[in-house]
Protein backbone atom coordinates (compact mmCIF):
# COMPACT_ATOMS: atom_id res chain seq x y z
CA UNK A 1 0.00 0.00 0.00
CA UNK A 2 1.65 3.18 -1.42
CA UNK A 3 0.26 7.17 0.21
CA UNK A 4 -2.38 7.40 -2.81
CA UNK A 5 -4.04 4.06 -2.27
CA UNK A 6 -4.00 4.83 1.46
CA UNK A 7 -5.71 8.33 0.31
CA UNK A 8 -8.39 7.07 -1.02
CA UNK A 9 -9.40 4.26 1.14
CA UNK A 10 -9.48 7.37 3.51
CA UNK A 11 -11.71 9.27 1.40
CA UNK A 12 -14.51 6.53 0.64
CA UNK A 13 -14.22 5.78 4.59
CA UNK A 14 -15.01 9.34 5.10
CA UNK A 15 -18.23 9.41 2.71
CA UNK A 16 -19.46 6.56 3.97
CA UNK A 17 -19.05 7.54 7.48
CA UNK A 18 -20.91 11.12 6.37
CA UNK A 19 -23.79 9.74 4.34
CA UNK A 20 -24.25 6.77 6.85
CA UNK A 21 -24.39 9.19 9.89
CA UNK A 22 -26.96 11.62 7.67
CA UNK A 23 -28.88 9.16 6.82
CA UNK A 24 -29.42 7.85 10.96
CA UNK A 25 -29.78 11.64 12.15
CA UNK A 26 -31.98 11.55 9.46
CA UNK A 27 -33.95 8.77 10.51
CA UNK A 28 -34.05 9.79 13.92
CA UNK A 29 -35.25 13.44 13.17
CA UNK A 30 -38.27 12.01 11.37
CA UNK A 31 -39.31 10.18 14.54
CA UNK A 32 -39.19 12.83 16.69
CA UNK A 33 -40.80 15.33 14.43
CA UNK A 34 -43.56 12.98 13.96
CA UNK A 35 -44.35 13.07 18.34
CA UNK A 36 -43.26 16.48 18.21
CA UNK A 37 -43.75 18.35 15.46
CA UNK A 38 -46.15 20.72 17.62
CA UNK A 39 -44.23 20.77 21.04
CA UNK A 40 -43.06 24.48 21.16
CA UNK A 41 -39.25 24.83 21.89
CA UNK A 42 -36.97 26.99 23.29
CA UNK A 43 -33.04 26.86 23.41
CA UNK A 44 -32.52 30.34 25.65
CA UNK A 45 -31.21 29.14 28.28
CA UNK A 46 -28.60 26.07 28.26
CA UNK A 47 -29.90 23.19 30.43
CA UNK A 48 -27.72 19.91 29.54
CA UNK A 49 -29.11 17.03 28.75
CA UNK A 50 -29.78 13.94 30.65
CA UNK A 51 -27.22 11.11 30.53
CA UNK A 52 -29.26 9.09 28.00
CA UNK A 53 -28.26 12.01 25.36
CA UNK A 54 -24.74 11.95 26.93
CA UNK A 55 -23.06 8.56 27.42
CA UNK A 56 -22.50 6.59 24.68
CA UNK A 57 -24.39 3.70 26.60
CA UNK A 58 -27.48 5.84 27.16
CA UNK A 59 -27.41 6.89 23.67
CA UNK A 60 -26.88 3.43 22.15
CA UNK A 61 -30.29 2.58 24.74
CA UNK A 62 -31.94 5.31 23.53
CA UNK A 63 -31.29 4.71 20.20
CA UNK A 64 -31.64 0.83 20.07
CA UNK A 65 -35.61 1.61 21.00
CA UNK A 66 -35.87 4.08 18.45
CA UNK A 67 -36.36 7.04 20.52
CA UNK A 68 -36.04 9.88 18.11
CA UNK A 69 -33.83 12.14 19.98
CA UNK A 70 -31.80 9.07 20.96
CA UNK A 71 -31.19 8.22 17.28
CA UNK A 72 -30.57 11.63 16.17
CA UNK A 73 -27.95 11.52 18.82
CA UNK A 74 -26.32 7.97 17.71
CA UNK A 75 -26.63 9.44 14.83
CA UNK A 76 -24.21 12.29 15.85
CA UNK A 77 -22.01 9.87 17.88
CA UNK A 78 -21.20 7.99 14.05
CA UNK A 79 -20.40 11.51 12.73
CA UNK A 80 -18.30 12.02 15.42
CA UNK A 81 -16.78 8.39 15.33
CA UNK A 82 -16.19 8.69 11.25
CA UNK A 83 -12.33 10.67 11.79
CA UNK A 84 -11.52 8.82 14.77
CA UNK A 85 -12.07 5.72 12.11
CA UNK A 86 -10.30 7.68 9.72
CA UNK A 87 -7.08 7.91 11.97
CA UNK A 88 -6.91 4.55 13.26
CA UNK A 89 -7.04 3.32 9.66
CA UNK A 90 -4.06 5.30 8.58
CA UNK A 91 -2.61 4.15 11.43
CA UNK A 92 -3.06 1.18 9.73
CA UNK A 93 -1.89 2.22 6.19
CA UNK A 94 1.41 3.77 7.99
CA UNK A 95 1.67 0.10 9.19
CA UNK A 96 1.68 -2.08 6.03
CA UNK A 97 3.93 0.85 4.92
CA UNK A 98 6.41 0.34 7.40
CA UNK A 99 6.68 3.60 8.10
CA UNK A 100 7.17 3.47 12.14
CA UNK A 101 7.56 7.43 12.53
CA UNK A 102 3.76 7.91 10.96
CA UNK A 103 2.20 4.81 12.70
CA UNK A 104 3.34 6.07 15.67
CA UNK A 105 2.60 9.61 14.75
CA UNK A 106 -1.12 8.62 14.04
CA UNK A 107 -1.33 6.13 16.71
CA UNK A 108 -0.78 9.34 19.25
CA UNK A 109 -3.99 11.63 17.22
CA UNK A 110 -5.88 8.19 17.99
CA UNK A 111 -4.67 8.03 21.72
CA UNK A 112 -5.50 11.81 22.48
CA UNK A 113 -8.94 11.32 20.61
CA UNK A 114 -9.71 8.32 22.54
CA UNK A 115 -9.02 10.17 25.40
CA UNK A 116 -11.34 13.05 24.69
CA UNK A 117 -14.12 10.61 23.57
CA UNK A 118 -13.78 8.73 27.10
CA UNK A 119 -15.48 11.85 28.62
CA UNK A 120 -18.51 10.76 26.83
CA UNK A 121 -18.34 7.06 27.58
CA UNK B 1 -32.94 45.91 33.67
CA UNK B 2 -35.91 45.68 35.78
CA UNK B 3 -38.12 45.89 33.48
CA UNK B 4 -36.36 43.04 31.51
CA UNK B 5 -36.65 41.15 34.29
CA UNK B 6 -40.28 41.96 34.40
CA UNK B 7 -41.02 40.98 31.20
CA UNK B 8 -38.84 37.46 31.49
CA UNK B 9 -41.08 36.53 34.60
CA UNK B 10 -44.11 37.34 32.48
CA UNK B 11 -42.74 35.08 29.63
CA UNK B 12 -42.23 37.67 27.10
CA UNK B 13 -39.49 36.43 24.88
CA UNK B 14 -39.18 39.35 22.58
CA UNK B 15 -36.64 41.34 24.96
CA UNK B 16 -34.40 42.06 21.74
CA UNK B 17 -37.59 45.26 20.40
CA UNK B 18 -37.03 46.16 23.83
CA UNK B 19 -32.93 46.07 24.53
CA UNK B 20 -32.20 47.18 21.16
CA UNK B 21 -34.70 50.49 21.43
CA UNK B 22 -31.65 52.60 22.36
CA UNK B 23 -29.26 51.13 19.94
CA UNK B 24 -28.49 52.55 16.45
CA UNK B 25 -27.07 49.02 15.11
CA UNK B 26 -28.98 46.76 12.26
CA UNK B 27 -30.06 43.73 14.13
CA UNK B 28 -31.20 40.59 13.53
CA UNK B 29 -35.13 40.87 15.25
CA UNK B 30 -35.58 37.87 17.02
CA UNK B 31 -38.59 35.86 16.03
CA UNK B 32 -41.07 35.62 18.78
CA UNK B 33 -38.91 32.05 20.24
CA UNK B 34 -41.85 30.78 22.34
CA UNK B 35 -44.32 30.38 19.89
CA UNK B 36 -42.17 28.44 17.82
CA UNK B 37 -42.84 24.89 17.27
CA UNK B 38 -40.08 22.09 16.75
CA UNK B 39 -41.00 21.70 13.46
CA UNK B 40 -41.08 25.48 12.29
CA UNK B 41 -37.59 25.63 14.75
CA UNK B 42 -36.51 22.65 12.53
CA UNK B 43 -37.00 23.92 9.04
CA UNK B 44 -35.92 27.40 9.38
CA UNK B 45 -32.36 26.04 11.32
CA UNK B 46 -32.48 23.69 8.70
CA UNK B 47 -32.60 26.27 5.51
CA UNK B 48 -30.29 28.98 7.19
CA UNK B 49 -27.67 26.01 7.98
CA UNK B 50 -27.90 24.70 4.54
CA UNK B 51 -27.19 28.42 3.12
CA UNK B 52 -24.19 29.02 5.84
CA UNK B 53 -23.23 25.22 4.47
CA UNK B 54 -23.02 26.78 0.72
CA UNK B 55 -21.51 29.91 1.60
CA UNK B 56 -19.18 28.41 3.29
CA UNK B 57 -18.29 25.83 0.83
CA UNK B 58 -18.01 28.49 -1.93
CA UNK B 59 -15.73 30.43 0.14
CA UNK B 60 -13.55 28.54 1.76
CA UNK B 61 -14.45 29.79 5.47
CA UNK B 62 -16.82 26.76 6.22
CA UNK B 63 -20.82 26.64 7.47
CA UNK B 64 -19.81 27.45 11.12
CA UNK B 65 -18.77 31.10 11.36
CA UNK B 66 -22.69 32.01 9.52
CA UNK B 67 -24.17 28.84 11.68
CA UNK B 68 -23.33 30.49 15.31
CA UNK B 69 -24.64 33.81 14.86
CA UNK B 70 -27.60 32.89 13.36
CA UNK B 71 -28.42 30.27 15.65
CA UNK B 72 -27.86 33.00 18.78
CA UNK B 73 -28.66 36.14 17.00
CA UNK B 74 -31.84 35.51 15.11
CA UNK B 75 -33.35 32.41 17.36
CA UNK B 76 -32.05 32.96 20.48
CA UNK B 77 -30.32 29.67 20.79
CA UNK B 78 -28.30 29.51 23.82
CA UNK B 79 -24.32 29.68 22.97
CA UNK B 80 -23.50 26.39 24.53
CA UNK B 81 -25.72 24.48 22.35
CA UNK B 82 -25.40 26.79 18.84
CA UNK B 83 -21.28 25.41 19.40
CA UNK B 84 -21.98 22.46 20.25
CA UNK B 85 -24.53 22.00 16.94
CA UNK B 86 -21.77 23.83 14.81
CA UNK B 87 -18.89 21.85 16.23
CA UNK B 88 -21.01 18.20 14.08
CA UNK B 89 -21.67 20.22 11.51
CA UNK B 90 -17.91 21.49 11.10
CA UNK B 91 -17.35 17.15 11.10
CA UNK B 92 -20.16 16.57 8.38
CA UNK B 93 -18.91 19.25 5.44
CA UNK B 94 -15.19 18.70 6.70
CA UNK B 95 -15.14 14.79 6.47
CA UNK B 96 -17.61 15.28 3.21
CA UNK B 97 -15.31 17.59 0.96
CA UNK B 98 -12.11 15.89 2.05
CA UNK B 99 -13.40 12.49 0.20
CA UNK B 100 -13.59 14.92 -2.78
CA UNK B 101 -9.91 16.15 -1.90
CA UNK B 102 -7.96 13.60 -0.83
CA UNK B 103 -8.65 11.50 -4.35
CA UNK B 104 -7.66 14.89 -6.38
CA UNK B 105 -3.85 14.16 -4.38
CA UNK B 106 -3.67 18.04 -3.19
CA UNK B 107 -3.97 17.21 0.43
CA UNK B 108 -0.69 15.99 2.22
CA UNK B 109 -2.00 13.16 4.97
CA UNK B 110 1.63 13.40 6.29
CA UNK B 111 1.44 16.87 6.76
CA UNK B 112 -2.07 16.31 8.27
CA UNK B 113 -1.60 13.67 10.44
CA UNK B 114 1.79 15.28 12.17
CA UNK B 115 -0.14 18.24 12.58
CA UNK B 116 -3.25 16.52 13.86
CA UNK B 117 -1.35 16.21 18.19
CA UNK B 118 -1.30 20.03 17.75
CA UNK B 119 -4.70 20.47 16.95
CA UNK B 120 -6.26 17.64 18.65
CA UNK B 121 -4.50 18.68 22.19
CA UNK B 122 -5.97 22.20 21.08
CA UNK B 123 -9.13 21.39 20.81
CA UNK B 124 -9.42 19.66 24.00
CA UNK B 125 -8.00 22.63 25.97
CA UNK B 126 -10.57 24.97 24.06
CA UNK B 127 -13.36 22.50 24.73
CA UNK B 128 -12.55 22.24 28.34
CA UNK B 129 -11.98 26.29 28.52
CA UNK B 130 -15.48 26.87 27.33
CA UNK B 131 -17.12 25.53 30.26
CA UNK B 132 -15.52 27.67 32.21
CA UNK B 133 -15.83 31.03 30.26
CA UNK B 134 -18.91 33.04 30.25
CA UNK B 135 -20.91 33.16 27.44
CA UNK B 136 -20.40 36.64 26.92
CA UNK B 137 -16.50 36.09 26.65
CA UNK B 138 -17.01 33.31 24.25
CA UNK B 139 -19.30 36.18 21.97
CA UNK B 140 -16.51 38.54 21.93
CA UNK B 141 -13.56 35.81 21.08
CA UNK B 142 -16.37 34.56 18.71
CA UNK B 143 -16.51 38.08 17.06
CA UNK B 144 -12.87 38.47 16.86
CA UNK B 145 -11.94 35.20 15.25
CA UNK B 146 -14.91 35.75 12.60
CA UNK B 147 -13.01 39.38 11.51
CA UNK B 148 -9.55 37.52 11.18
CA UNK B 149 -11.30 34.78 8.97
CA UNK B 150 -12.97 37.76 7.08
CA UNK B 151 -10.03 39.56 6.19
CA UNK B 152 -8.47 36.66 5.71
CA UNK B 153 -10.95 35.50 3.00
CA UNK B 154 -10.51 39.00 1.37
CA UNK B 155 -6.82 38.94 1.24
CA UNK B 156 -5.21 36.82 -1.40
CA UNK B 157 -2.87 33.63 -0.99
CA UNK B 158 0.25 34.86 0.05
CA UNK B 159 1.78 34.34 -3.80
CA UNK B 160 5.32 33.90 -2.88
CA UNK B 161 7.07 30.75 -4.27
CA UNK B 162 6.81 27.51 -2.05
CA UNK B 163 10.02 26.70 -1.31
CA UNK B 164 11.58 23.02 -3.21
CA UNK B 165 13.19 21.89 0.01
CA UNK B 166 12.08 21.33 3.51
CA UNK B 167 14.32 22.19 6.37
CA UNK B 168 15.89 20.14 8.82
CA UNK B 169 12.75 19.22 10.85
CA UNK B 170 10.69 19.04 7.69
CA UNK B 171 13.26 16.46 6.09
CA UNK B 172 13.42 14.50 9.23
CA UNK B 173 9.67 14.00 9.22
CA UNK B 174 9.46 13.49 5.26
CA UNK B 175 6.97 16.15 5.40
CA UNK B 176 7.66 17.43 1.71
CA UNK B 177 5.51 16.00 -1.31
CA UNK B 178 4.03 16.71 -4.59
CA UNK B 179 0.50 17.58 -5.92
CA UNK B 180 -0.86 17.82 -9.53
CA UNK B 181 -0.03 21.02 -11.51
CA UNK B 182 -1.36 22.26 -14.64
CA UNK B 183 -0.03 19.87 -17.48
CA UNK B 184 -0.54 16.85 -15.73
CA UNK B 185 2.55 17.18 -13.87
CA UNK B 186 3.64 16.56 -10.52
CA UNK B 187 4.85 19.63 -8.33
CA UNK B 188 6.96 18.80 -5.58
CA UNK B 189 7.46 21.52 -2.32
CA UNK B 190 9.16 21.41 0.58
CA UNK B 191 8.00 22.33 3.95
CA UNK B 192 9.62 24.43 6.54
CA UNK B 193 9.22 26.26 10.43
CA UNK B 194 7.69 22.88 11.96
CA UNK B 195 8.09 23.63 15.42
CA UNK B 196 6.13 27.56 14.27
CA UNK B 197 3.39 25.83 12.50
CA UNK B 198 3.00 23.08 15.15
CA UNK B 199 2.59 25.83 18.23
CA UNK B 200 0.00 27.76 16.08
CA UNK B 201 -1.75 24.84 14.76
CA UNK B 202 -2.35 23.97 18.86
CA UNK B 203 -3.98 27.52 18.75
CA UNK B 204 -6.33 26.62 15.89
CA UNK B 205 -7.58 23.65 17.84
CA UNK B 206 -7.95 25.23 20.99
CA UNK B 207 -10.22 28.02 19.03
CA UNK B 208 -12.26 25.06 17.54
CA UNK B 209 -12.67 23.50 20.85
CA UNK B 210 -13.84 26.72 22.65
CA UNK B 211 -15.93 28.44 20.05
CA UNK B 212 -17.20 25.07 17.96
CA UNK B 213 -15.80 26.04 14.34
CA UNK B 214 -13.05 24.66 12.21
CA UNK B 215 -10.79 27.31 12.64
CA UNK B 216 -9.63 26.56 8.93
CA UNK B 217 -8.59 29.99 8.63
CA UNK B 218 -5.88 29.82 11.11
CA UNK B 219 -4.67 25.93 9.93
CA UNK B 220 -4.24 28.06 6.37
CA UNK B 221 -2.60 30.52 7.55
CA UNK B 222 -0.41 27.76 9.45
CA UNK B 223 0.58 26.10 6.64
CA UNK B 224 0.57 28.88 3.83
CA UNK B 225 2.37 31.10 5.55
CA UNK B 226 4.65 30.04 8.28
CA UNK B 227 5.54 26.39 7.16
CA UNK B 228 5.42 27.64 2.87
CA UNK B 229 3.20 25.15 2.20
CA UNK B 230 1.63 25.93 -1.58
CA UNK B 231 -1.61 27.75 -1.20
CA UNK B 232 -4.03 24.43 -2.40
CA UNK B 233 -2.40 21.92 -0.13
CA UNK B 234 -2.75 23.75 2.76
CA UNK B 235 -6.68 24.62 1.63
CA UNK B 236 -7.54 21.08 1.17
CA UNK B 237 -5.02 19.54 4.05
CA UNK B 238 -6.73 22.16 6.58
CA UNK B 239 -10.03 20.37 5.63
CA UNK B 240 -8.73 17.37 6.07
CA UNK B 241 -7.97 17.91 9.44
CA UNK B 242 -10.71 20.01 10.72
CA UNK B 243 -12.60 16.64 11.36
CA UNK B 244 -10.33 15.01 13.80
CA UNK B 245 -9.75 18.58 15.16
CA UNK B 246 -13.87 19.12 15.61
CA UNK B 247 -14.30 15.77 16.59
CA UNK B 248 -11.66 16.08 19.75
CA UNK B 249 -13.65 18.82 20.69
CA UNK B 250 -17.05 16.52 20.12
CA UNK B 251 -16.17 14.16 23.01
CA UNK B 252 -16.10 16.90 25.79
CA UNK B 253 -19.05 18.64 24.19
CA UNK B 254 -20.69 15.75 24.66
CA UNK B 255 -19.91 14.81 28.05
CA UNK B 256 -21.27 18.45 28.86
CA UNK B 257 -24.48 17.87 26.98
CA UNK B 258 -23.77 20.97 24.47
CA UNK B 259 -24.63 18.89 21.40
CA UNK B 260 -28.65 18.86 21.72
CA UNK B 261 -29.70 16.63 18.95
CA UNK B 262 -33.01 19.09 18.40
CA UNK B 263 -30.96 21.63 17.57
CA UNK B 264 -28.37 19.85 16.08
CA UNK B 265 -30.17 17.53 13.85
CA UNK B 266 -31.30 20.34 11.49
CA UNK B 267 -27.76 22.00 11.32
CA UNK B 268 -26.25 18.79 10.61
CA UNK B 269 -27.76 17.63 7.80
CA UNK B 270 -28.41 21.47 6.54
CA UNK B 271 -24.86 22.45 6.52
CA UNK B 272 -24.45 18.96 4.73
CA UNK B 273 -26.59 19.40 2.06
CA UNK B 274 -25.43 23.17 1.74
CA UNK B 275 -21.90 22.38 1.63
CA UNK B 276 -22.04 19.10 -0.95
CA UNK B 277 -23.93 21.86 -3.30
CA UNK B 278 -21.36 24.49 -2.66
CA UNK B 279 -18.66 22.03 -3.48
CA UNK B 280 -20.17 20.95 -6.85
CA UNK B 281 -20.72 24.80 -8.43
CA UNK B 282 -17.10 26.02 -7.10
CA UNK B 283 -15.43 25.15 -10.08
CA UNK B 284 -17.92 26.86 -12.35
CA UNK B 285 -18.56 30.13 -9.91
CA UNK B 286 -16.40 33.29 -9.75
CA UNK B 287 -15.67 33.12 -6.29
CA UNK B 288 -13.71 36.38 -5.93
CA UNK B 289 -16.95 38.40 -6.19
CA UNK B 290 -18.66 36.22 -3.55
CA UNK B 291 -15.63 36.05 -1.12
CA UNK B 292 -15.81 40.02 -0.97
CA UNK B 293 -19.63 39.99 -0.22
CA UNK B 294 -19.54 37.53 2.33
CA UNK B 295 -16.40 38.67 4.18
CA UNK B 296 -18.00 41.74 4.31
CA UNK B 297 -21.17 39.72 5.95
CA UNK B 298 -18.99 37.83 8.73
CA UNK B 299 -17.76 41.23 9.26
CA UNK B 300 -20.88 42.66 10.19
CA UNK B 301 -21.90 39.80 11.79
CA UNK B 302 -18.53 40.11 13.75
CA UNK B 303 -19.20 43.15 14.77
CA UNK B 304 -22.77 42.38 15.95
CA UNK B 305 -21.39 38.88 18.53
CA UNK B 306 -18.82 41.75 20.19
CA UNK B 307 -21.57 44.35 20.83
CA UNK B 308 -23.61 41.65 22.10
CA UNK B 309 -21.06 40.32 24.17
CA UNK B 310 -19.98 43.19 25.45
CA UNK B 311 -23.35 44.38 26.46
CA UNK B 312 -24.00 41.06 27.79
CA UNK B 313 -27.36 40.35 25.40
CA UNK B 314 -25.54 37.11 24.74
Amino acid sequence: MDDRRLENVIGQLLRAGVLISAAVVAAGGILYLAFHRAGLVNYGVFAPAGPDLRTVSGIAHAALHLHGEGLMQAGLVLLILTPVARVALAAFGFALERDRLFTLVSLIVLAILVFSLMHAA
Amino acid sequence: MLQIERLAAEGVSDLEFELHADSHLIHFRRVSFDAMSSLEFTLIVWALSALAGFLGALTGLGGGVVVIPALTLALGVDMKYAIGASLVSVIASSSGAAAAYVREGFSNIRIGMFLEIATTLGAIAGAFLAGRVSTHALAIVFGIVLIHAAVTSLLQPSGAAPPIDSDRLGKLLRLGGGYPAAGGAREEYGVRNVPAGFGLMFGAGALSGLLGIGSGAVKVLAMDRVMRIPFKVSTTTSNFMIGVTAAAGAGVYLSRGYIDPRVAMPVMLGVLVGALLGTRVLVRTRVRTLRIVFGIVILALAVEMIVNGITGRI
